[in-house]
């Protein structure tokens, strides 16, 4: 079985708002050829870093987004780079693209140009903001991104800052829906052979990652806001409901549903307090067989949360996932990353690969592609640097 | 350079060659699922132009019909569920009583003349319906089959239930949120659903250009907990080769500085960001804080960042008596990194959104005129739009059925009065 995208050449010319896009073609299988400007990427140097020898330090959110590339270095800001560039682009399918909106055009290598010489070209532009609109020049970083996009008014405690996710997560968003919509375009161009430009809001990106919220705004003028470490929303009556459990070792997250498996949930939550005498007399006799969550009072979720807030203070992240993992029981604990390297699901799944550093006896453990398709598990490898020449010829390297 | 060696599937006499034909034109799927995860993307696909029918049973409609606030007007009702219209716009909605040996029938059907199908049942529902992966692929062999689930297909926890909201949390980004001194804090809605929507997509659009190229079909198998865990790769090498476990860090960076969410007027905040000594500079003038320049603790990066939380005070001092979205132009003039915080609402106003076009408008048969929300790309030759409402519960049976897979209107009121659509 060949890999879905093996037949594609990508040159991608992303910083960092669209690495993400090059190395998820990469794991399907299209000869990514990523290019940066001379000495290497600027975020090269960013932390978290690996040291290790004499060697640099390699920056591991670079790594992390920039493995199953091929890497040249070509400075455009030279008539010798940009003739490379262009060269490389009339032999792609995908040329990925994060520069400011016109600086292509300024060098000579907009759009108009590239498809001349490549009329099947897809040509995908990952900003901020996208090509056009009033904040077209605006600089953004992460942070920017998960302001303008709404994320941000949704986290943070109650009337308290708004919090964006510690690790950036625009560029990831932003990365990923680059990727939909590149392939969005290729099916097109295999269908009927025409290439065309791909214009991506990394702010809209973002959006993604608030979900349905603004519907609350839409349908019924009500504008949720974050409320710390409760869900609001749920509930007709306005009441919130806790989603942050302390328990001895950190957090767990459990939230009281309805539904099927809701009902299910809470008899065994339940059944494993009174096992503990933990479970008050009216908890232990709730009939949960028509137990529905949009209609409770505030006052009513408090009565059911606080004998579950005393239990939860007495268990284990670990007891607590064995348990609901056994029971078939809604809730997860809150992981760090050690304990996602522990979780036997993953292992089982080959989800980790170690791959070897280029120049190095070191090996790396990576999380592993996104998906196993007819059953093979999509595969990572580390980039190496490789010569200009080698990599205009054509030769792909394996 | 190895070049495409035969022409795409699809060249040819036949080929419909004219300037506006939608991207995914002649592309159909079909969806076993519900909630976020599955119909979320048969959503972008749909608004490209692709056919998609989602696949309810009319006895157990789709969960977000049934038990998710918002519903319009706050009164509950199968056809009033913002979150179901929310991430299935521009699809057709069926329903098939799928037990029933003539509506597995029929769902078959629907699948030979299809090119893909998304699931997102639990895992092994599928085949015991009797409708596996082999048994599709008996009828359609160039299939694109995705099944996306909680944490995959095979495992010794495939089986367990879940939701985002939940997810959320054992693949990390729980932990990633909040103060350094605070609880983990709530993420919003079924955030790692989306992830994997946005992987599932780029799955199925890859494994359909294979399919269009070769005639081949394919088996996805996608866990969203997985799909997570791609957004927080760098935490996870930086455990893997360091023994570093990543925590959260409220708002802080750990290359710009200050890197912050400040205050404004009106209960509204703005976040500023700069990345060198120039910025700092530049910010400190358009700020109307030049005092901070000549302040020895603030004089280099490391100092600021050994007094943040004393400089994030100065800061918001000043931004308090500002008006966010002025703030944020006046920086940005002078080329430094600042945003206003949007809110839900604000999404409906920001002047960058609305020149995208991201929300539009569709009149729905019992919400009335709403917005549904266009993702982040546009194609400049074949753009997507949102193409319909929502589906109320049923809606297109007799079109899909009767119209597009050609059964009698006798046989289907047959089919009907039997219960194979209830």
């Amino acid at each position: 079985m060949t890999m879905l995208l093996e037949p594609y050449r990508v040159l991608d010319a992303t910083g960092p708002l669209g690495y993400l896009t090059g190395k998820i073609l990469g794991d399907l299988g299209a000869d990514v050829v990523k290019v940066e400007p001379p000495g290497g990427d600027p975020s090269r140097q960013w932390p978290p870093l690996i040291r290790e020898g004499d060697r640099l330090p390699e920056s591991l959110s670079w790594l992390a987004c920039n493995v199953n590339k091929r890497e040249i270095q070509l400075d455009l800001e030279t008539d010798r780079g940009r003739r490379w560039f262009r060269s490389l682009a009339e032999k792609a399918d995908i040329v990925l693209e994060t520069f400011p909106p016109g600086r292509l055009d300024e060098w000579g290598l907009g759009y108009e140009v590239l498809r001349k010489d490549n009329p099947g070209l897809i040509l995908v532009s990952i900003t901020p903001f996208g090509q056009g609109g009033p904040y077209v020049d605006f600089l953004a970083s992460d942070l920017e991104i998960m302001a303008l996009g709404g994320v941000m008014s949704l986290t943070g405690e109650e009337g308290g800052e708004p919090m964006r996710v510690t690790v950036p997560a625009a560029p990831m968003w932003a990365g990923a829906e680059a990727a939909m919509g590149a392939l969005t375009a290729l099916v097109h161009r295999t269908m009927t052979g025409r290439g065309q430009r791909v214009d991506v809001s990394a702010q809209v990106a973002a959006m993604a990652a608030v979900a349905h919220a603004p519907i609350y705004w839409d349908l019924n003028r009500e504008n949720p806001e974050r409320s710390g470490i409760f869900m609001t929303g749920r509930t007709l009556t306005g009441a919130r409901m806790r989603v942050m459990w302390p328990c001895q070792d950190g957090w767990i997250n459990f939230i009281i549903y309805g539904g099927p498996a809701g009902r299910h949930t809470n008899r065994e939550l339940v059944r494993w307090m009174a096992e503990r005498d933990m479970a008050p007399a009216w908890l232990e006799e709730k009939d949960w067989s028509t137990f529905t969550v949009p209609k409770l009072t505030q006052e009513e979720i408090d009565k059911l949360e606080a004998p579950i807030l005393a239990f939860m203070a007495t268990i284990t992240k670990r007891q607590f996932y064995e348990r609901v993992l056994d029971r078939g029981m809604l809730g997860y604990p809150v992981a760090t990353a050690k304990e996602i390297h522990q979780d036997p699901q993953l292992k089982e799944r080959n989800f980790w690969q170690d791959v070897r550093v280029p120049g190095s006896e070191r090996t790396l453990r990576f999380p592993g592609g996104f998906a196993i398709v007819n059953g093979k598990r999509l595969q990572v490898r580390v980039p190496a640097r490789e010569p200009n020449e080698e990599v205009e010829k054509g030769e792909r390297r394996r | 350079m190895r070049r495409r060696k035969r022409k795409p599937w699809g060249w040819g006499p036949t080929a419909r060659i004219h300037t506006m034909m939608d991207a995914l034109e002649g592309i159909t799927g079909v969806e076993f699922g519900s909630f976020a995860a599955g119909p979320g993307i048969g959503k972008y696909l749909a608004n490209f132009g692709a056919r998609v029918i989602h696949v309810e049973s009319a006895e157990r409609p789709d969960g977000l019909r049934t038990h998710y606030p918002p519903f319009k007007d706050n009164k509950p009702g199968l056809n009033r569920a913002g979150a179901f219209a929310f991430w299935n716009d521009s699809k057709y909605g069926v329903t098939l009583n799928l037990k029933h040996p003539q509506g597995l029938e029929l769902a078959h059907r629907l699948v030979e003349k299809s090119d893909f199908v998304v699931e997102n049942m639990r895992p092994g529902v599928m085949a015991r319906l009797g409708l596996g992966y082999d048994e599709l692929k008996k009828r359609n062999r160039r299939l694109v089959l995705l099944s996306t689930s909680n944490m995959g297909q095979t495992g010794p926890y495939a089986d367990h239930p879940g939701f985002g909201s939940q997810l959320s949390s054992l693949s990390g980004f729980s932990e990633l949120i909040g103060r350094a001194d605070g609880p983990p804090l709530f993420i919003y809605g079924p955030y790692i659903d989306l992830i994997a929507v946005a992987y599932g997509g780029i799955a199925l659009l890859a494994a359909l250009d294979h399919q269009r190229r070769t005639g081949e079909g394919s088996h996805i198998d996608l866990s969203q907990y997985e799909a997570g865990l791609q957004f927080v790769a760098a935490p996870l090498i930086d455990f893997a080769v360091n023994g570093n476990i990543a925590r959260r860090n409220g708002n802080r960076d750990p290359v710009a500085v200050p890197h912050g969410c400040y205050p404004c007027r009106n209960g509204r905040w703005c976040v500023i960001s700069c990345w060198d000594e120039e910025e700092w500079e530049r910010f400190c003038y358009a700020a109307g804080l030049p005092a901070l320049l000549r302040d020895a603790q603030f004089a280099t990066a490391s100092e600021r960042r050994a007094h943040e939380a004393e400089l994030n005070e100065r800061i918001s001092q000043r931004t308090r008596e500002e008006d966010a979205d002025r703030l944020m132009h006046r920086l940005q003039e002078s080329r430094v990194h600042a945003a206003a915080v949007r809110t839900m609402r604000e999404l409906f106003s920001d002047p960058q959104i609305a020149a995208r076009d991201v929300w539009q408008k569709q009149r729905h048969g019992e919400m009335g005129e709403h917005h549904y929300r266009m993702g982040s790309f546009q194609l400049t030759e074949t753009p997507g739009c949102v193409r319909k409402p929502a589906p109320c519960l049923g809606e297109h049976n007799e079109e899909i059925f009767c119209g597009w897979l050609g059964l009698e209107p006798n046989s289907y009121r047959e089919l009907e009065k039997k219960g194979v659509f209830s």
